[in-house]
């Protein structure tokens, strides 16, 4: 157990000093019935780095990684290249295993980045203030929704269906036990919803998606325009990041709250998480805004500083009174994105979505080439919507049989939905060469 | 002496506080701007091929014209971040006594397994058939987590502990509902519970109903019962609580609060205090969250991310939130929409399935230790946590008698007419090296210091632990009060403040006016 300092002899010496003959002692409060006297049955005990390493190994070997096959996924994760530094800095133990940043004298290099984070993630999405990150895209798309509640004091939510499905069923799992009502528009692969039309009075927002889940590119300008006119906001939200560096930023349309997931940038795949929410929005706004916020001040000598800052609305000090629950944030991923960003600047950052786009421009090409295959989109980024001649899941599962992993099946989403069997969601980043899309070209012909 | 023979003996001792330099650097202690003022324009820290097409395919959407993100090459931005990395405390630096925040050793272990292509390089919507091998890792550490508290279930996704209160309380909602009991919504918080544990309850839409703590910083059952009625929800019960105190009257009041038809949520922050001695199900637990950074060692992060897996009883299994993991005919298979289950899940807590990074942390950290090892967990925590009280008794106050668990309790009493504040006296420990205690919480006694040394603690720094701490407790008691006040003082930046932080909130940094970038982006 190589973890635990103790000796026998320091324990023997520390029971002597506390007064009491052995361990057993010190958990008297635990009702007598509960207490266990061995260890649980049923579980292994205690191996070596070589046996945990080798089970692990073995468990990631059983794994298709995105960097062995031609990889065509996305649909709110993306496969992108992290230069190793990320990682290597990331793992400097004062930044691995710090703790937050509370006692802001020894947490400066945390509290710097998170308010370098702040100014990039307000850079980007072309808003004024950003909070130091949330869980995930999906959960800071329901914290948002909640947010537009407070501020308009309304209770209800229209939700795009280009919306991501998860953030979608995340916003109504939240926000319904809130009591908010969340009316989600139908699937729409075609880009064709009106949704300024359904915005009432009692509309607290409108939740729409760039690129959306079937990867429309959108102008959210009239949108924006339409729903301020009757006192609502409008919240946008971003799945693949890297988008942003080359699309106007929802900022500019006039988006009251932008919430993105961050993934893309800095951070692996990792199955799913841990994911970084980016969360922007207004000045006006900014004490309704959930999550941390790291703000600049000077300390005693009138140097420059930067400290946690506006936790009143926290749940430490508020308690049942609290903005949200939330406790922690994503502070490790948003050190990834920080670092990330930094390396790109703003000359990489736009060129990797011109190289993402420009891929995915010829991917689209090629597949439109494909006998029976259609392309919906007229605009998009790195992802569009194919339709096939056949259920796409089936289609799915035979190519990664052929050692091709290429998109989701909108049926994964939508088991349920009428009409959208036949539609592929295909991905392109920088990581994807022209062979990549050739063979999926070749094993798509093949099993269509 | 040195090598050459020459003198070491410094011959100015003035501290480092006095010393000015030019830069104002101070040796390894570097000043270091922001990257928005690092700008070296026209450089970048990637090398890019150029895009394979020049035509665009935006339809109505107008590409985007100037951002306003620094440029810098590789080595400025790695000097930049070591240079932050530096002013930072991290547990790999010193110990981190933090009551309630369970700082313990991070395995490098835990990081290689995570960064295990299989693992970390797999996209969450691929084909089931092609992870195979993650979805196993997700049963497997559902298995431990069952097995060790006891409980037929677990959900996996929450992405936090306070997130797992949150799906513990749905899902308790949810089974109210199903019972045809929506008309319960009052939730007994005790007034020792986290602060989470109120905020998680109202935002769930229920009504908080506090119970204060007795005497000797307890539950009793009588309190309870007081408040027990046809609209209670549930109880949120921390335990051990969050005066490192186990509660001994649990299953009382567990079964008081069934007899009245409502649910035991018991937070299980604490949980490393008495894993592998006590199976939470025993107790009466319904649901229970598990923060996996912390009685698992996922590291902290800098705040994060976190990983709060809930346990559940059978009573409120069905309503546990998508996804989970099946044994299917084929292998595992992932269950994303509940028609064709048994189940009735009351929604989704994020997206995907979870913290998967943090699950392959966890489960490296808990075959490490195994079913053996993970009892001397809440042995030696336990153990050292006592040692520090004992220790300290005749110098500081403790609040309560008896033992502890895992966090020694102490409060300002020792410091009183000192003039010494609890924050004075936490950041003169930062000037010794130690991480501050958590103070102020809980809010059950005046100005509290709550100590967690956490299982991974040697004897030898627990002792240079309490010489310090008995040090400066005498130190203050002598009239020493200036010295606290000015504390810390060898840190990167001293007493920062957190007022003028607050009321005219800077949270980002703006190019000054005047520059030419500035006014051409007017």
């Amino acid at each position: 157990m190589r973890y635990l300092p103790l000796t026998e002899a320091d324990r023997r010496e520390m029971l002597a000093r506390i007064g009491v003959p052995d361990v057993d002692a010190l958990f008297r409060d635990v009702p007598e019935s509960a207490r266990l006297k061995a260890p649980i049955a049923g579980l292994p005990m205690h191996q070596g780095e070589l046996e945990v390493e080798r089970h692990l190994s073995r468990l990631a070997a059983k794994n298709v990684t995105a960097g062995s096959v031609p990889f065509f996924i996305g649909a709110g994760a993306y496969k992108h290249h992290v230069p190793a530094s990320v990682d290597q800095l990331l793992l400097r133990g004062e930044f691995l295993t710090s703790y937050t940043p509370y006692q802001p004298e020894v947490a400066q290099g945390t509290l710097q980045y998170l308010f370098e984070f702040q100014t990039q993630v307000a850079l980007v999405t072309g808003m004024e203030v950003a909070n130091a990150s949330m869980y995930d895209g999906a959960t800071a798309t329901a914290e948002a929704v909640l947010m537009a509640n407070r501020i308009t004091k309304r209770n209800k939510a229209i939700l795009s269906g280009g919306l991501h499905p998860h953030y979608r069923s995340v916003t109504e799992t939240t926000c319904g036990v809130m009591g908010m009502e969340i009316v989600a528009a139908e699937p729409d692969p075609m880009d064709l919803e009106d949704l300024a039309g359904r915005i009432d009075d009692r509309t607290a927002c409108v939740v729409v998606q760039t690129p959306s889940l079937f990867g429309h590119v959108r102008d959210f300008t009239s949108l924006c325009e339409a729903a301020h006119a009757k006192g609502a906001l409008v919240i946008v939200a971003v799945t693949e990041i890297v988008s942003l560096g080359l699309l106007t930023p929802p900022g500019e349309m006039g988006a009251d709250i932008v919430v993105a997931e961050g993934q893309s940038i800095g951070n692996a795949l990792n199955f799913g998480g841990p994911y970084v929410g980016l969360f922007a929005t207004r000045e006006k706004f900014v004490r309704q805004m959930p999550g941390r916020l790291c703000g600049q001040t000077v300390d005693a000598d009138g140097k420059r500083g930067f400290v946690l800052t506006l936790s009143t609305r926290e749940q430490h000090i508020r308690r049942e009174k609290a903005t949200s629950n939330i406790c922690t944030n994503s502070g490790l991923c948003a050190l990834a994105f920080t670092i990330h960003m930094s390396l790109l600047g703003e000359a990489g950052y736009t060129k990797l979505a011109r190289i993402n786009h420009a891929n995915a421009v010829v991917l689209a090409e090629k597949l439109a080439g494909v006998a029976g295959v259609e392309v919906l989109n007229e605009g998009f980024f790195n992802e569009f919507t194919v339709k096939l001649p056949k259920p796409a899941a089936g289609i799915v599962e035979a190519l990664a049989a052929k050692g091709v992993l290429a998109g989701v099946p909108v049926s994964r989403f939508y088991p349920d939905v009428a009409g959208v069997e036949n539609l592929l969601l295909v991905a392109a980043t920088e990581t994807n060469t022209v062979g990549d899309m050739d063979e999926l070209v070749r094993a798509l012909e093949e099993v269509l | 002496m040195n090598s050459q023979g020459r003198d070491t003996k410094p011959h100015d001792v003035a501290v480092l506080e006095d010393v000015k330099t030019f830069t104002g650097n101070k040796a390894l202690q570097l000043e270091e701007a922001l990257i928005f003022e690092l700008d070296n324009h026209g450089v970048s820290g990637v090398d890019l091929p150029e895009p394979a097409t020049g035509s665009l395919r935006l339809g109505k959407v107008k590409a985007r014209k100037g951002i306003g993100l620094p440029h810098l090459s590789e080595p400025e931005v790695v000097r930049h971040f070591t240079r932050l990395s530096q002013k930072n405390f991290g547990i790999d630096s010193t110990m981190y006594p933090l009551g309630s925040c369970t700082m313990k050793h991070n395995p490098r272990l835990n990081e290689k397994m995570a960064r295990l292509p299989g693992f970390s390089d797999v996209h969450p919507l691929q084909p089931v058939s092609t992870v195979q091998g993650a979805l196993e890792l997700i049963d497997q550490l559902a298995h431990w987590l069952k097995t060790l508290t006891g409980m037929p279930a677990v959900a996996m996704s929450p992405a936090a502990g306070a997130h797992g209160e949150l799906c513990g309380l749905m899902a308790i909602r949810a089974a109210l509902h199903a019972r045809g009991e929506g008309h319960r919504t009052r939730v007994l918080v005790p007034e020792s519970a986290h602060g989470t544990n109120p905020a998680t309850a109202a935002f769930c839409g229920f009504t908080v109903d506090s119970i204060p703590a007795e005497e000797n910083g307890r539950v009793s059952v009588e309190a309870v019962k007081a408040k027990l009625g046809p609209d209670v929800a549930c109880i949120m019960l921390t335990n051990p609580n969050t005066c490192g105190l186990f509660e001994p009257q649990v299953k009382e009041i567990a079964d008081a609060v069934h007899a009245a038809g409502g649910y035991f949520y018991c937070d299980g922050a604490n949980y490393n205090a008495i894993v592998g001695r006590v199976r939470p199900a025993d107790l009466g637990v319904d649901a229970m969250h598990i923060n996996l950074h912390k009685t698992f060692s996922t590291p902290h992060g800098g705040g994060g991310p976190g990983s709060g897996p809930v346990v559940l009883s059978d009573a409120l299994a069905p309503f546990a939130p998508m996804p989970f993991v099946v044994h299917g005919k084929d292998g595992f298979d992932l269950v994303e929409h509940a028609a064709g289950t048994d189940t009735q899940p009351f929604g989704r807590m994020k997206g995907f399935h979870g913290q998967m990074g943090m699950f392959v942390r966890a489960l490296a950290y808990i075959m490490s230790h195994g079913a053996d090892g993970l009892r001397q967990v809440a042995s030696d925590a336990v153990l050292n946590a006592n040692y520090i009280k004992e220790s300290l008794k005749d110098t500081m106050s403790v609040s309560f008698d008896g033992p502890c668990m895992h966090e020694a309790l102490f409060d300002d009493r020792f410091l009183k007419g000192s003039g010494v504040t609890p924050l004075d006296f936490a950041k003169a420990m930062i000037d010794e090296g130690f991480h501050p205690m958590t103070m102020y919480f809980p809010l059950v006694v005046h100005g509290a210091l709550l100590v967690e040394p956490t299982e991974t603690e040697s004897k030898a720094t627990l002792d240079q632990f309490i010489a310090t701490l008995r040090h400066l407790a005498e130190r203050a008691k002598a009239g020493d009060a200036a010295y606290f006040q000015a504390a810390p003082r060898l840190t990167p930046r001293r007493r920062l403040d957190e007022t003028a932080a607050a009321r005219k909130p800077i949270l980002r940094w703006t190019r000054p006016a005047g520059t030419a970038q500035a006014q051409a982006a007017e």
